[in-house]
């Protein structure tokens, strides 16, 4: 039956061209608008590192102005002080810590001829690599000790790797940045978290660094942090040293927890912590510290521009209109062949038969509207790099992935399904002696 | 016309007529707030920085060798740049309107713990600062050479006593005055380091457009830094193109233990620091037209569906005498009624989307007139998408009405 019904179909919409172009070109356009801003947000709000977001921590202790919170309502600052971040390092409480800032550094060539350029970079301890998971092509991070010892030490990406050493294997090499030799312990391989989630307070879909040493280094170079700092009490006089000791944030500190029970011990460790610095006079507001697990964290920080979610709201709205269109287009093809109808059902055909017969009609127009919209959604996707194709970062939002190709299918069928079912449900209604007289 | 007729037969059949009234209603929803969206953006893009945006650029100097003597580099760079053909004037500072990134700090009217103070954004300066930005000085004087002075370049520095600020800046911290008569006013920064207003410049931006306070902002003389300069650069109209490239040879040429960025124009700054907003116009404007363009689209096919059901009762009324135009005017005055039911239940559906979308979004309400203006588009589109069936059923024989069907 099916079969036939399909057939029945095509038939149907072959009848009326411009009608059936119309009705499927109006599904797709709605399809292509909402999936466009739907792929976006969903790779916006993506999990940056699904097998690890649920251990990895964000941590934030209230150390701010006793006046004023440092964000509304009520919040601990977003990032740490050099005091409490190196504290809480060198407690070692949770199974793995990281403490890191951005920076950047110029990397001078030793070979003639090639120009000295910058990097961006970051200052962190030894656990960044094992605790984010990041995959490596050659050798690999460095190790605690490296960092107390202040060893000169970095670790490049692919890409410097690529221009410096043309790809060959660099572990054991020796780079110049800033006038230090630094010893290259590992090349990291392809890397790129989408959002950054480990520091969202520069750029939170810019590129991951594409250099990496201890920051114990780089504090001892007095090399000061490339993102934003802020302070609310004024820095004592002393140089970089009294700006180490102030109360200015600008690191960000991460930890790794397996369990409710770790996280809780953790949780009181950070409270037992900042009593000690209630009594050095630190820490003047009430105790408000804060552990965010990696999706927690995104949601939190609103990573997905406000825009986007604009942009939703008015793309849900235009799918309603596509919608309704398809309706009321579709009631009056039925309508319109009301007779047909009644006919059929005096010959006996009963109201499923012919529920079945113009569902499955809509069911095409559907199914068509689903391929065309995928096609809009790609034609959307590219509208959308070249307006925002200022933002490097924008060629990450405007990849489309399996899912949401599905997704794209998916919503047109549940679309034009939903769109049918009320004209379909008219069409069952008509009885078979109301229209026989008129023909 | 008698509107009896026309509203019974509408009502025969309900709910096509009443799909094309929602799909008018969410349409009008949606127009309404995009125009309100892009009448929101266009002014936030209108407002000028302040500076004279069409003949500035900047160059950054990154140095890595460990023995520079900075000063003497600012120094030297400087005497290069302003003694080059095509220049207006130049100075080193940290940062600029449009920008989006500098430094920020907070001025008080009284010293002391714990008092509110008036955020406002820093730029280093020198006395060459009112004519480098091109901002107007309105009241007070300029910096002294002997006022600027170098910073500690880490850690806080120790402030200059002598400041400018902008009108608005001004009129924040002494809501009761005059700017000009806060010449002369101390203010305190850092809780109790006082610092003397000697002038007013008309505005200036601060470097973030986003901020709420963004025509705060106070110049300070002091020069600060240890290997990273920025030089602000100000040409003569219609020298900055041609001058931009050849000065960045020139810094690079000088000096080879450094890096120069190449250079950018604060045309291009606005530029980028607009981009999400121009780039939200130029969306919702293509999604209001496809949108308008697909609705009308709906208006004509369900016009002519109902155009060629009722072919017979056109028919009969044309041979009982009714014109061509009194049938045209039917089916204009029925898309009329329609209509109306849409643009009417639109408004209401816009003005709750819009509450929703100033309480999620932090969007400015709309204003009244772009709900009228909306209703008065809608009505036309319907209008003109109409006209085809409608003529297509004016010119309907009498002659149909004899046969059956």
């Amino acid at each position: 039956m099916f079969r036939y019904y399909l057939k029945l179909g095509l038939l149907s919409i072959r009848r009326n061209p411009i009608l059936s172009t119309l009705m499927v070109a109006a599904i797709a356009t709605g399809i292509g608008a909402c999936m466009t801003i739907v792929n976006i947000d969903y790779v916006m709000s993506g999990n940056p590192i699904p097998h690890r977001s649920d251990v990895l921590y964000h941590v934030q202790v209230d150390s701010w102005d006793p006046h004023e919170a440092a964000e509304e309502p009520d919040l601990p600052p977003v990032q740490v002080t050099y005091r409490d971040g190196t504290a809480l390092l060198a407690a070692k409480k949770a199974r793995r810590q990281v403490l890191s800032y951005r920076s950047s550094r110029v990397i001078q060539p030793e070979e003639a001829g090639q120009l000295p350029f910058e990097v961006s970079s970051r200052s962190t301890s030894a656990d960044f690599f094992s605790m984010f998971d990041i995959p490596f092509l050659f050798g690999s991070g460095w190790d605690v000790d490296s960092d107390e010892s202040l060893e000169y030490v970095v670790v490049i990406n692919k890409e410097i790797n690529e221009r410096l050493f043309a790809g060959v294997n660099s572990v054991g090499r020796s780079i110049v940045m800033n006038g230090d030799h630094y010893r290259i312990t590992g090349v990291l391989d392809m890397w790129d978290p989408t959002p950054k989630f480990y520091d969202v307070n520069n750029q939170s879909f810019g590129d991951a660094e594409e250099a990496y040493f201890p920051f114990s280094v780089s504090i001892a170079n007095e090399l000061s942090s490339d993102g934003n700092t802020n302070c609310w009490k004024p820095v004592d006089e002393g140089g970089f040293d009294a700006f180490l000791y102030s109360e200015c944030i600008w690191m960000q500190f991460w930890v790794e927890l397996h369990g409710a029970d770790e996280k809780q011990d953790y949780m009181d460790f950070l409270n037992a912590y900042v009593e000690t610095q209630k009594a050095l006079g630190r820490f003047p507001r009430p105790m408000n510290n804060r552990l965010s697990n990696v999706m927690e964290w995104m949601d939190s920080q609103d990573v997905v521009a406000d825009d986007v979610q604009v942009l939703l709201g008015l793309a849900v709205l235009f799918l309603v209109v596509c919608l309704l269109n398809t309706i009321g287009l579709l009631l009056a093809k039925i309508m319109r062949r009301s007779g047909d109808i009644a006919l059929r059902r005096a010959l006996g055909a009963s109201r499923r038969a012919v529920f079945s017969q113009y569902i499955v009609e809509a069911g095409i127009i559907g199914f068509g509207g689903g391929v065309l919209g995928i096609a809009m959604t790609w034609l959307g996707l590219q509208g959308i790099k070249g307006l925002y194709g200022d933002f490097d970062f924008v060629t990450k939002l405007v990849t489309m992935d399996w899912l949401m190709i599905f997704a794209a299918i998916g919503l047109a069928l549940i679309s034009a399904l939903g769109a049918a079912v009320y004209p379909t449900w008219r069409a069952c209604g008509i009885q078979p002696a109301s229209q026989l007289n008129t023909l | 016309m008698d509107i009896g007729p026309i509203w019974r037969a509408l009502l025969r059949n309900k709910s096509s007529f009443l799909l094309i009234a929602l799909q008018i209603a969410a349409t009008m929803a949606l127009m309404v707030n995009a125009i309100a969206i892009i009448q929101e953006r266009s002014r936030l893009m209108a407002r000028p920085s302040g500076i004279d945006e069409e003949n500035i650029f900047y160059i950054d100097s990154s140095s890595f060798d460990k023995d520079l003597e900075y000063q003497a580099m600012v120094a030297e760079d400087l005497d290069l740049i302003r003694a080059f053909p095509g220049i207006v004037n130049a100075m080193l500072t940290n940062s600029f309107p449009l920008r989006d990134g500098g430094w920020s700090q907070a001025l008080q009217t009284e010293p002391g713990e714990g008092i509110d103070g008036t955020g406002t954004a820093i730029y280093f300066a020198d006395e060459h600062g009112i004519e480098t930005f091109g901002v107007d000085l309105i009241a007070g004087r300029n910096f002294a050479t002997t006022e600027i002075v170098w910073a500690d370049p880490e850690g806080a520095p120790d402030w200059p006593e002598s400041a400018i600020v902008t009108r608005a800046m001004a009129a924040e911290m002494y809501p009761d005055i005059t700017p000009e008569q806060a010449v002369g006013k101390v203010a305190y920064i850092e809780q109790d380091q006082p610092v003397t207003i000697i002038g007013i410049v008309d505005r200036m931006q601060a470097p973030w457009k986003s901020w709420a306070g963004v025509e705060r902002s106070m110049l300070v003389p002091m020069k600060r830094g240890q290997s990273f300069a920025r030089y602000v650069i100000r040409a003569k109209p219609g020298y900055r193109d041609e001058v931009m490239p050849q000065l960045e040879r020139l810094l690079a040429e000088r000096d080879t233990g450094r890096i120069i960025d190449s250079p950018g124009t604060i045309t291009e700054a606005r530029r980028m620091a607009y981009l999400e907003d121009s780039a939200m116009i130029k969306l919702l404007v293509f999604i209001v037209s496809l949108l308008t363009a697909i609705t009308s689209l709906g208006i004509v096919g369900l016009a002519s569906f109902s155009v060629a059901k009722r072919t017979k009762q056109i028919g009969t009324r044309r041979a009982l005498g009714a014109t061509r135009p009194s049938i045209l005017r039917h089916f204009q005055l029925e898309n009329f009624l329609i209509s109306s039911i849409g643009v009417v239940s639109g408004a209401i559906l816009a003005v709750a989307l819009n509450m929703w979308m100033v309480q999620t979004f932090d969007l400015t309400p709309i204003a009244w007139y772009i709900i009228p203006v909306s209703m008065l588009v809608l009505w036309m589109v319907g209008q003109l998408a109409v006209y085809g069936p409608a003529r297509r059923a004016s010119l309907v024989s009498p002659a149909i009405a004899t046969r059956s069907v």
